[in-house]
């Protein structure tokens, strides 16, 4: 059977003395939070370390404040989507917690991995034995994309439920680095490449999120997957708008697994501003917020069909808001 | 006839260590100077070996030995005309994930690293991917040196009474083209075996369905005779025809096992798993079909072609069940059958789980639903007015004694309300049914053995069965128990059981085919009552009565408890043993190729699908699952539903979403996670009814449960999304982009249909023709030949 491999286990207490670690180790080691994606990772060659560096000793709380929500990075996925806090502020986000993988793996995962959670492609997510008798790629062990075997990047592709919502929230992360603390917008932390996704250093922990102040906002995440039970998105759509009667008046579509990063629809969601959120403004919403998608033909069922779903997902997503109630007082 | 124990729900005589850990599987078995063992798969789909270099792997610290093909060179397969495998292949590999070394190490870790180190030289040649390219020219060279033309493995011909004449005879004639991608069994357990050489013998512990089959390959491949090789069978993890064949790593194992004298193991990864496969053939159907204006059939005409994959394996026995069962359901008065298997450079596939009928099925099913649309009857009584009838033979001489699809399909009917379903928009219902074998009737080699013995042994007041069944999670185990239970007055719990271990069993030919109840289970009737006659004898001489007055049950033999009654009979009889056997009736026709389909009885079901479907998503809700099974008699309900659901879940599968599929010559997704099947959050609920119609030669009139209710389930959801969207689906699996690529045709005008265009040309030798048997059975007449 396929094997962990040997690793050192390190135990910091603190997330400056986790990114110490961190700078010392430099690429032989990595974060483990849930470790629910990096182990079998590890089990698969896909990631080689000599050190794991624990960060278990993260808080685990929600804190709600006057113009914010801080939810630690070590909150866990099942935590944070059975929160009544969550649910009842940021609907969109604990919908999004509570879709990603299966309870089992929700209980585990955190909301600070989900942010992290590597790129995905059915090119690079199996064994070391199948990636050599396919050629390595440029991901791990190789120098071309077999997706798009002439193109110079790695299209592999951004595969979290809850960053795509937690940017259409403008929500930011917290960052400990090994001398000082930042914070960062959430839209910052992802470059658009499937191999340097994280714009983070590498050293630098992800502690908390903060979520901004809800009043009025209105979430909604709409995920498409094979099976409800398990798998990772193959297209998704995150909706926070507010609106002033029957009119919007922000309103920000992201969506997820399309492309090497959340990816947002900017032109979309200033589309909707001004608009009543009819079926006609949500059906050319939909359609402008679906051109830039361009999905791969390296994930779940065909990506024609994939492409085809976005417009689907988003239009889906705007009404799911507009049924609901904006966050807290709305 | 009364029972105590027959037909009681009882949980499983395993049950507690199987949910608490301590059942033994082949993997949990870790003797002292245990040696790790891992396998070097070929890369290349298709390709010559032109050098192995194993020093490096030799020098690696912990490496104890390492063996190639030249080890191994003798060839095996599980059937006697195609023994076309290696356990290591030294001159040319087939497919991504064909065995070509074996390390033995300290540690499992050890032994990968070592395969990576082994130094491969190939001579790659250009892969076979698809039927059609099986059918033409092969650029470089055939992948199997024997069949053809091409990489044509097997052709079969039959034709059964007037085939013209009946399409001459009919109102309507109509074609259609299915196909049904390859899948495969995905068991929790993946394949294990460990073997140690102690004193000269070699005894081998595997995750195998078949303790019998693997006993046999291994003589013949390590040239030892059989009395000098155990093969028992461990704790079993789940097979469902996955782990039917003998294996490479069984093979590999044993020998290294001979070579350094310390025990070997190996468990597949996950991925191996998916290269070991004998799963789901992949099949292309065409079939044509006459029926007269009230919708009975005059003829059908159907087509098959399989993609193989590599090697042999089960393979002539599928191509010919592509034809066999058709008429098992359906009274088809002529019948013309021509089956073709191709060689690919794909895993071979072989039987899982209904073995080569769920892909006609389907076909079949949905073909005679498209027949009624055409002819405006309503698709249920169309289906039923062509239902055989019992204690009748087919065209093509099967034999059909029970049968209870009438009653099958008035459970289903009945309580899905499927006459009077409500219409919304996306919503649909899909009905089918299907028949399957309780145990083939023929052996895979030719012999005149029993399929089956038991022997049963009483001594100190204790009950052992002895059988060669393999337990394999269905609950053969809890049948035998039960069965000899109650003919002994005792309960499950009593009776110790003995099982699949070729030194102290005798034959079963193991857990295949739906045969263990039926065939061991018979066997175990007929030692357990000549034990009863014997502890009635020694009871009714101390009381003094004749032995008709003894009365037994409740742990009693008359006056006395059963370990009175057990010191009197062995008093009496000295050591009490018995045994039983079950040999199937030849009932096969006088035609070659007849030995693929007959069956001592066969089970039938009938089932139906409701579903919402997603107009723009094509994303399928399965709301609820209505089946009923024939299954003769249940000895336990509880096993028998566990049995049909667990067929409906598997059918789920099936349908929706599994596919073993290439890209590039690799199988795409060799992963839990990627190859999709449903987990038991994503089942729908599932409502059953267990038909009993007491078979004649069934015990206690008991016929299948484990692979029957699978097949219906998957016309059934086509059905239920042509119901609910008006487009018919004529591929497994249905899944959302085909939905979605139907609806765009239907919304364009042409023909609402997904599906395969055309059937290849492919050179069928002239059909066989065979005159029908009379129609009529008549049980008491000698067999057919």
């Amino acid at each position: 059977m396929l094997r962990l491999p040997r690793f050192k286990y390190l135990r910091p207490k603190t997330a400056r003395e986790a990114a110490r670690m961190a700078a010392d180790l430099g690429p032989r080691a990595m974060f483990v939070a849930g470790g629910t994606d990096l182990f079998p990772k590890l089990k698969r060659r896909q990631f080689e370390v000599e050190a794991l560096i624990g960060l278990d000793f993260l808080p685990r709380a929600i804190h709600r404040g006057e113009d914010e929500t801080v939810v630690d990075a070590g909150v866990t996925l099942a935590a944070a989507s059975a929160d009544a806090q969550l649910r009842a502020g940021y609907p969109g986000y604990a919908e999004a917690a509570g879709l990603v993988s299966s309870p089992p793996l929700r209980n585990a995962g955190t909301i600070g991995g989900n942010l992290c959670v590597d790129t995905r492609c059915n090119y690079y997510d199996m064994t070391y034995e199948w990636r050599k008798a396919a050629g390595f790629c440029i991901k791990k062990d190789g120098d071309i994309c077999l997706v798009a075997p002439s193109s110079p990047r790695c299209w592999a592709v951004s595969s979290s439920d809850t960053a795509p919502m937690a940017i259409a929230l403008g929500a930011l992360v917290m960052l400990a680095g090994p001398d000082d603390e930042r914070e960062l917008p959430v839209a910052a932390l992802y470059r658009d490449d499937g191999i340097d996704y994280l714009a983070k250093q590498p050293a630098e922990v992800v502690t908390s999120l903060r979520l901004p102040a809800s009043a009025g906002t209105r979430t909604a995440y709409v995920k498409l997957r094979r099976r409800g039970s398990i798998d990772f998105p193959i297209a998704g759509a995150a909706v926070a708008l507010r609106l002033d009667g029957s009119t919007v008046t922000s309103c920000r579509i992201v969506l997820s697994a399309v492309a090497s990063h959340p990816l947002e629809a900017a032109e979309a969601g200033e589309f909707m501003i001004g608009k009543r959120l009819d079926e006609e403004s949500v059906r050319a919403a939909a359609e402008i917020a679906a051109r830039p998608a361009k999905p791969l033909d390296n994930a779940d069922l065909s990506h024609f069909w994939r492409k085809r779903m976005v417009r689907v997902v988003v239009e889906q997503a705007l009404q799911h808001a507009n049924d609901q109630k904006g966050g807290f007082e709305g | 006839m009364s029972f105590s124990i027959i037909g009681k729900p009882l949980p499983k005589v395993d049950a507690v260590a199987r949910v608490t850990g301590q059942a033994i599987y082949a993997d949990d078995m870790l003797p002292p100077r245990t040696l790790h063992c891992r396998i070097l798969r070929s890369p290349h789909p298709h390709a010559r070996i032109l050098s192995i270099d194993t020093s490096a792997a030799r020098r690696i610290p912990g490496v104890v030995a390492v063996i190639t093909g030249a080890d191994l060179p003798i060839k095996f397969g599980i059937l006697p005309v195609t023994q076309d495998e290696r356990a290591l292949e030294h001159e040319k590999v087939r497919y991504v994930g064909d065995p070509i070394a074996a390390v033995a190490a300290t540690d499992e870790e050890i032994a990968a690293s070592a395969c990576d180190a082994i130094a491969v030289e190939y001579e790659v040649l250009d892969p076979v991917m698809s039927i059609d390219a099986a059918l033409a020219t092969p650029k470089d060279e055939r992948i199997q040196d024997y069949g053809g033309p091409n990489n044509i493995h097997k052709l079969v011909a039959l034709e059964f009474g007037d085939v013209e004449g009946g399409f001459a005879r009919a109102d309507h004639v109509r074609e259609d083209v299915f196909f049904f991608q390859g899948n495969t069994h995905l068991p929790m357990e993946q394949h294990s075996a460990i073997a140690t050489y102690v004193d000269g013998k070699v005894t081998l512990w595997s995750s195998t369905q078949v303790v019998h089959y693997v006993h046999r390959a291994l003589a013949k491949v390590l040239e030892l005779p059989m009395n000098r090789i155990r093969v028992v069978g461990a704790a079993h993890g789940g097979g469902f025809g996955g782990k039917t064949d003998p294996f490479a790593h069984e093979i590999v194992v044993a020998k290294l096992a001979m070579m350094t004298g310390r025990p070997v193991k190996c468990t597949l990864t996950r991925e191996e798993v998916f290269y070991a496969h004998r799963g789901r053939h992949p099949v292309l159907m065409w079939v044509r079909t006459g029926v007269t204006k009230d919708g009975r059939i005059t003829a059908m005409h159907f087509k098959s072609a399989l993609d193989g994959g590599a090697y042999g394996s089960y393979g002539v026995a599928s191509t010919f069940y592509t034809g066999a069962l058709q008429t098992v359901t359906y009274d088809i008065p002529a019948y013309r059958f021509e089956g073709c298997r191709v060689f690919t450079n794909k895993p071979p596939c072989g039987p899982k789980r209904g073995h080569g009928t769920p892909q006609p099925r389907f076909a079949i099913e949905l073909h005679l639903e498209k027949i009624a649309h055409d002819l405006g009857l309503d698709p249920v009584d169309m289906k039923r007015r062509n239902f055989v009838k019992p204690m009748t033979r087919t065209v093509n001489w099967m034999r059909v004694t029970s049968c209870g699809l009438e009653e099958c399909t008035a459970r289903v009917m009945d309580a899905s309300g499927f006459r009077t379903r409500k219409r919304r928009p996306g919503r649909g219902m899909g009905f089918a049914i299907s028949s399957y074998l309780s145990g083939a009737g023929t052996a895979i080699y030719w012999n005149d053995m029993p399929h089956s013995e038991v022997q049963i042994k009483v001594d100190r007041g204790g009950v052992t069965a002895f059988c060669g069944a393999m337990d394999i999670g269905q609950g053969s185990d809890s049948v035998l128990a039960a069965i000899v239970a109650e003919e002994l007055g005792l309960q499950p719990k009593d009776i110790r059981l003995v099982t699949a271990d070729t030194d102290t069993t005798p034959i079963d030919l193991g857990s295949y085919s739906s045969r263990v109840t039926f065939m061991a289970g018979n066997a175990a009737l007929e030692a357990a009552r000549k034990m009863r006659a014997l502890l009635v004898e020694a009871a009714a001489a101390k009381m003094g009565r004749p032995a008709d007055s003894v009365r037994v049950g409740g742990g009693r033999f008359g006056d006395f408890s059963f370990e009175e009654a057990s010191v009197l009979a062995e008093a009496r009889f000295g050591t009490l043993t018995s045994a039983g056997s079950y040999t199937p009736p030849k009932i096969a026709g006088p035609y070659k190729g007849s030995g693929v389909g007959p069956s001592p009885a066969y089970s039938y079901s009938a089932c139906v699908v409701d579903l919402d479907a997603d107009q723009r998503t094509g994303l399928l809700h399965i709301n609820k699952v209505w089946i009923a099974h024939d299954v003769g008699r249940a000895i336990n309900p509880l096993l028998v539903e566990g049995q049909v659901e667990g067929s409906v879940y598997m059918g789920l599968g099936e349908a929706l979403m599994e596919e073993q599929t290439f890209r590039k010559g690799l199988h795409k997704w060799p992963s839990m996670l990627e190859y999709k099947s449903p987990t038991f959050l994503d089942m729908p609920e599932i409502e059953t009814f267990l038909v009993e119609t007491n078979d004649p030669e069934g015990p206690y009139g008991a016929k299948e449960a484990g692979q029957g209710p699978l097949l219906p389930v998957i016309p059934a959801v086509s059905a239920a999304v042509f119901d609910a969207l008006g487009v018919w689906i004529d591929e497994v699996p249905v899944t959302p982009e085909k939905i979605v690529e139907a609806l765009r045709r239907q919304g364009k005008g042409e023909p609402p249909r997904y599906g395969p265009s055309r059937f290849p040309d492919i050179p069928y030798p002239k059909c066989i023709r065979v005159e029908p048997p009379p129609k009529e059975l008549d049980l008491a007449a000698p067999a057919a030949i």
